[in-house]
């Protein structure tokens, strides 16, 4: 009877110890999984060649792009994108949450349906900016939108620091 | 077949949702006390509205509410208070000069720890004598002319440059939002199914949008960000300038020269921010043991050339 006892307990505490792996395997495997696929969260992002602020740029990915996550260096993400190109993404342009398209420009270039629009500008959005702009129309959105327009590729940022003989840190970031 | 939920699981399985439940009545408590103390305190006159509104910041620390802000939000946001600002100040307009300031600019933030936002940084000359920048959220940042001309080598305009990628970095304008108009505008959008506001929620939404906006122009223009934001900004020009190649140095050498030009009481960076002399002495413990650097001439002539004012 003592025995017995004896190996209900053990086998008890078996049980709960492997139930306890059980359940560690399956949040490690969920949180694995959740990690696997993220968005593009910013307008649009180069896709890198190396992980550092000089890396060329292999593509641009636009805002709402989904990539498969692999391996990270830093703040750099190497990931895989919808039509199998590789590269590193800086986890400044990455979202966990699921995005869709959010101008009339996106749009035009992925065909998303105008609910699916409205729905990933939910909040302080184009349609807010308007009715803003229709109450202060002294505000000077032109010059806005004129800023926007002035863009520095990372391959003539690189170009720029050479010609005026500023030399990055080793390995760049 | 054996039972799923024997005596003992029921008994851990009770405890447990015991203790969770508890835990999370304990957490809400303590803030809402906190903020029934504190609007108490405000509605006898014991402390301010402003007072109160801080107070209730800390309080709310946890909930980070300007963090909730994705960068489309905060984009939007930052367009706004750009235009606020460029209806109180003229341009220059010389295209030569502004792409140079862009291309120190935009290469200091593809730098940064934040390299990404969702229109991206750009930066534009602001036509005044006034010593003055301005940061807005997600990277619209402009710069005045009288900052212009305190600078004299390119490496000193990449620290006045790298200071202002460093509050859109630590989201310094977003943090200047009153709580309030935040929590406002969450709830709309936590009741909100429709796809498209309309009516009064869109009216709702559009005042805390303004009222947001407003925050941020009147910390950019009056009030200035505390002497540890504007600390942190340095802090991070300094990362930054360091891992570009620029002479971090170069932010000590610009605030000494700012140092002799700020009026006392004057406009601009005399009233938004701490003393030039303070903040050298800030930053020096990060400067010490760096090589001195000399300017190339090729660098210090595109320099000429790009800033040169007829």
């Amino acid at each position: 009877m003592v025995m017995k006892s004896r190996d209900s307990k053990f086998s008890l505490s078996r049980r709960f110890g492997a139930g306890l792996w059980v359940a560690l395997v399956l949040v490690a495997g969920l949180a694995w999984a959740a990690g696997q696929v993220m968005s593009v969260q910013v307008r649009t992002s180069n896709l890198r060649s190396r992980p550092s602020f000089l890396g060329a740029t292999v593509t641009e990915m636009a805002y709402g792009t989904q990539v498969r996550v692999g391996s990270r260096q830093g703040p750099w993400v190497h990931v895989t994108g919808p039509n199998g190109q590789t590269g590193w993404l800086h986890e400044s342009a990455l979202s966990e949450d699921e995005l869709a398209m959010v101008s009339g420009e996106a749009v035009a270039a992925t065909g998303a349906s105008s609910e699916e629009i409205a729905l990933a500008g939910k909040g302080f959005n184009d349609q807010v900016e308007q009715e803003y702009r229709q109450q202060n129309r002294d505000l000077d959105f032109q010059t806005v939108d004129r800023m926007e327009k002035i863009v520095i590729t990372p391959e003539q940022a690189a170009a720029f620091l050479a010609a005026g003989q500023v030399k990055p840190a080793e390995g760049g970031r | 077949m054996k039972r799923f939920l024997t005596p003992p699981r029921i008994t851990w399985l009770v405890l447990t949702l015991m203790i969770t439940a508890s835990a999370i009545w304990w957490l809400a408590g303590c803030a809402s006390v906190a903020k029934f103390t504190t609007d108490a305190a405000k509605a006898t006159g014991h402390i301010s509205e402003d007072e109160a509104e801080s107070l209730h910041r800390g309080i709310d620390a946890i909930d980070l509410t300007f963090q909730g802000l994705t960068p489309v939000q905060e984009y939007y946001i930052g367009r706004s208070v750009t235009a606020r600002m460029l209806s109180s100040y003229d341009t220059y307009d010389n295209e030569l000069t502004n792409r140079y300031l862009n291309e120190i600019g935009q290469t200091l933030a593809m730098a940064s720890d934040r390299p990404e936002t969702f229109g991206g940084y750009h930066f534009q000359l602001i036509e005044t004598d006034e010593i003055n920048a301005f940061a807005a959220p997600g990277g619209l940042i402009l710069i005045s002319t009288g900052m212009l001309d305190l600078c004299h080598t390119e490496d000193e305009l990449a620290a006045v440059l790298a200071h202002e990628i460093g509050h859109v970095v630590g989201k310094h304008g977003l943090r200047a939002i009153k709580n309030s108009r935040l929590t406002s505008a969450l709830t709309i959008l936590g009741t909100e199914s429709a796809r498209h506001f309309g009516g009064s929620d869109l009216k709702q939404l559009v005042e805390d949008f303004g009222s947001g906006v407003e925050d941020i122009t009147s910390t950019l223009l009056v009030n200035g960000y505390s002497r540890g934001l504007e600390e942190e900004a340095d802090q991070i020009a300094i990362t930054i300038l360091k891992r570009v190649g620029y002479d971090p140095k170069a932010l000590s050498s610009m605030l000494a020269e700012m140092e002799k030009r700020l009026k006392v009481g004057g406009p601009g960076f005399a009233r938004t921010h701490p003393a030039p002399r303070d903040r050298i002495v800030a930053i020096t413990p990060a400067l010490i043991g760096l090589p001195d650097q000399i300017e190339p001439e090729v660098r210090y002539k595109r320099f000429e050339d790009a800033t040169w004012k007829p």
